[in-house]
């Protein structure tokens, strides 16, 4: 491994863990969008308040630091990603500042009318921002982010790979946040509403599974060089991916959603990461690899020492903070 | 941007034979992107002091309800913090469309010199993880934490706060004067990128920016409390909530001109252009006049109160030493003056001020005498709040304006950075657009919760909760549920 090649990693982890965390804060938002009137949902709203509310600013650091580490060590690549794929990233962005503002007003919204405004532009933000996020993998995946200049601004992410990524994003994201809405719902005593919570999840995580398995046949010909990959190196994730999404369905068939959380998070791990596995050893396939985008050696050097620096203080620090969400005390009202 | 007197400035500079110039063949892509950053940085920045300052002031008020057991200061801290959770929410979103925005406004910039200016980021990245942490933690530890470990919670706060600007003032300060890298045949190498995080006027641009950010959130709190007193809200909470921010506010206001004054007397050497343009200095005088007001128009300097020696004093602290005047540089590296100039002496003139007010405000009360009793004095604090926000920006145009027309000063020119895509247009005014919208909806917001502390709620409970939603007369919850 190159020393741009364990950059790389440590850049992957970010996407890795921000579509497990900042995506299950973001797929929270399809329960809110379908919790149904007012009185109906009141309870699942102020789940999914209590849920994301202390963590999501954190997890939404993760893309900060994708960003960051990108255009550090990888700089042309960045700017080049950032002008072809300017449309997706700019709705993203939107998303992005719609779905944290509004959730915030609606927190502290005085009246209802406010708040059901403030929570329909953060439940639709939270369910559509992934999709761009997706379209954007879409557009690397697929080879049409030239390595210099701009590509084209629509075929880049309005293609069968990107959409299909878009449609993926959505689906794990949801699927996710389902697993551990479950599990909230259930260890703050709230049986009925897990209830009603496991049925969407059921439905979402199966069709998500669908959506994965049925992307590999489009990629086949929109996008060879990543669907060589899958066959190839990245394979036994995506038999990982397929065998622990199962897995999921059957735990929360059962109710047993505190291991469903594990087995989503391995699930929608495997496919993250099977997409990152099938590209290697590009950065823009088909365009630059990872050695060749990379800026200069003493940078990458100095990026390890930030990585390992948020090894050893961010990560306690995060980990302190799920353990607290996940303790008794914090799930108890007061 | 928020000052009348620099909207006439722009107009004499726009007509100035300079910015014609400049105009020739210009990227499509620079003046939106110009626009656009100054607006989502210029809105940004004023959240960004808020996540620096007052996480301190919330660990003090905290800390003061808990040392001498007060129930009002502990009843602020708990106010303070769902404050602070709205502008850390709207913070962190607007702080992420700067980072999208190095990439989609400044291809240019971030293409070649990505890897030299990367690293502080990286360490800013780190401090706003931990940051945003702790919020979490601490927003929802109340009354779930015993108190005293909940109240260390803010504690990395308020250090992030210092790392953070730290590290992004560091990068600013680069683009000032550049290090950590050399220029071989137009190629970028020997890049030092510890260099750039340590580079020498890091540290007392970062003093000043730090410093100011407590004026801004200090000024601005107490503001708030100065309304309600002239209101006729004269409690206790009202006195303390005042007094403690104004405090925070003082010492910075106190600290601030000491601080202008180092850092601004290093222009000399760094960027003889800007301090040019600053001081309004066309010619090179010895000993250069300080130059009050005035503009630059056809080339001549009209209407400004010329004081002697002050500008050679002030600027290089010597009777004698000139500034260098702006004639001195090539018509195509010298920055626009009158905005720049403006922009400056607005920030020192309220600078200046807010140091004044602080000043009078202690002394008369260390002479008995409680300046909360006079109106006038009241009037003046509820305008303090917008007078630092507005010395703030003007600070930041100065600085920024003064650097053109480089964007690495001296190295790469701010066209050289942008892009081709004039459809840049569009993402600034649906920027204006959404920016305008979450400005209206914060201010919504936290009044809406004011009115309501006011009423005397204190939690203020979501109007969408299962409480709020359960059928009035059957208030107990049903067996299986638990209330939220």
């Amino acid at each position: 491994m190159t020393l741009a090649e364990v950059v790389a990693a440590a850049l992957f982890v970010g996407v890795l863990t921000y579509a497990l965390f900042g995506g299950a804060d973001f797929g929270s938002g399809f329960y809110d969008l379908t919790a149904g009137g007012t009185k109906r949902g009141a309870e699942l709203r102020a789940l999914v308040d209590h849920s994301i509310g202390p963590v999501w600013e954190a997890n939404h650091v993760w893309l900060i630091y994708i960003l960051v580490t990108w255009w550090t060590a990888f700089p042309e690549t960045f700017a080049a990603a950032m002008s072809t794929l300017i449309l997706p990233m700019l709705l993203a962005l939107l998303g992005i500042v719609l779905r944290g503002a509004s959730f915030a007003f609606r927190k502290y919204a005085a009246t209802l009318g406010q708040a059901r405004l403030f929570g329909a532009i953060f439940a639709i933000s939270s369910v559509i921002t992934p999709f761009f996020l997706g379209a954007v993998a879409g557009g690397i995946a697929s080879g049409r982010v030239p390595a210099t200049g701009r590509g084209d601004l629509w075929t880049s992410w309005l293609n069968s790979t990107s959409v299909f990524g878009g449609i993926i994003a959505v689906g794990t994201c949801a699927f996710l946040a389902g697993t551990f809405l479950c599990a909230d719902a259930r260890r703050s005593g709230k049986h009925r509403l897990a209830e009603q919570l496991r049925w969407r999840t059921l439905a979402v995580g199966a069709a998500t599974g669908i959506f994965v398995f049925a992307a590999l046949i489009p990629i086949q010909r929109d996008a060879p060089t990543l669907a060589s990959g899958l066959e190839n190196q990245a394979a036994p994730l995506v038999v990982t991916s397929a065998l622990a999404g199962i897995a999921t369905l059957v735990l929360v068939a059962v109710r047993r959603f505190a291991a469903a959380r594990l087995t989503a998070l391995v699930a929608v791990a495997a496919v993250v990461t099977g997409w990152g596995v099938g590209q290697y050893p590009w950065l823009l396939v088909d365009q630059v690899t990872i050695t060749d985008a990379a800026g200069a050696r003493a940078t990458l050097e100095a990026l390890l020492v930030a990585v390992g620096l948020a090894g050893v203080i961010v990560l306690p620090a995060l980990g302190y903070l799920y353990r607290l969400t996940q303790s008794e005390s914090w799930s108890r009202p007061i | 941007m928020l000052d009348p007197l620099l909207l006439v400035a722009s107009a004499a500079d726009s007509v100035s034979p300079l910015a014609q110039m400049a105009l020739g063949d210009d990227p499509a892509g620079l003046l939106p992107a110009r626009q656009q950053m100054a607006l989502s940085l210029g809105w940004h920045i004023i959240l960004a002091c808020f996540g620096v300052a007052f996480p301190a002031m919330i660990f003090v008020m905290h800390l003061i309800g808990i040392r001498r057991n007060d129930p009002d200061a502990l009843l602020l801290a708990r106010k303070w913090a769902k404050v602070s959770a709205v502008l850390f929410a709207i913070g962190a979103v607007s702080g992420t469309v700067l980072s999208f925005e190095m990439g989609l406004l400044w291809p240019g910039l971030m293409g070649t010199y990505g890897d030299v200016l990367g690293l502080p980021f990286a360490f800013e990245g780190l401090a706003f993880f931990v940051e945003a942490i702790f919020l979490g933690i601490y927003l929802y530890g109340w009354d779930r934490m015993p108190p005293r470990k909940h109240l260390l919670m803010v504690l990395p706060m308020a250090v992030t706060g210092v790392v953070g600007t730290f590290c992004v003032i560091a990068v600013n300060a680069w683009m000032n004067a550049p290090v950590g890298f050399d220029l071989v045949d137009g190629e970028v190498t020997n890049v030092d990128p510890w260099a750039v995080l340590l580079n020498p006027d890091a540290f007392w641009q970062f003093l000043h920016m730090w410093v100011a950010a407590y004026m801004v959130a200090g000024f601005t709190i107490a503001s708030v409390y100065a309304v309600g007193l002239l209101r006729g809200r004269r409690d206790r909470a009202h006195r303390l909530g005042f007094t403690l921010a104004f405090g925070f506010a003082s010492v910075s206001a106190v600290l601030q001109p000491l601080i202008g004054h180092l850092l601004g007397s290093r222009l000399a050497e760094t960027q003889p252009a800007k301090l040019a343009a600053f001081e309004l200095a066309m010619e090179t005088e010895s000993p250069s006049p300080l130059r009050l007001g005035g503009l630059l128009i056809d080339g001549e300097v009209r209407w400004s109160i010329d004081i002697p020696y002050l500008g050679s004093l002030i600027a290089r602290n010597s009777f004698t030493k000139p500034v260098e005047g702006l004639s001195s540089f090539p018509v195509q590296d010298r920055p626009p003056v009158n905005i720049t100039h403006l922009a400056f002496q607005s920030m020192v003139g309220i600078g200046t001020l807010l140091m004044v007010a602080a000043v009078v405000f202690w002394v008369a009360r260390w002479r008995r005498h409680d300046l909360l009793e006079h109106r006038w004095f009241l009037r003046f604090a509820a305008g303090s709040g917008v007078l630092a926000v507005v010395a703030m920006e003007a600070g930041w145009i100065a600085t920024e304006v003064g650097r053109q027309p480089w964007i690495v000063y001296g190295f790469m020119r701010t066209p050289e950075a942008a892009g081709e895509n004039s459809g840049l247009w569009w993402l600034l005014g649906t920027t204006a657009v959404v920016y305008t919208l979450m400005t209206a909806g914060a201010v919504v917001v936290l009044r809406s919760m004011a009115r309501r502390w006011r009423s005397g709620e204190i939690d203020l409970p979501s109007p969408y909760g299962p409480e709020a939603q359960r059928p009035h007369g059957t208030g107990a919850p049903e067996p299986e549920e638990v209330q939220r």
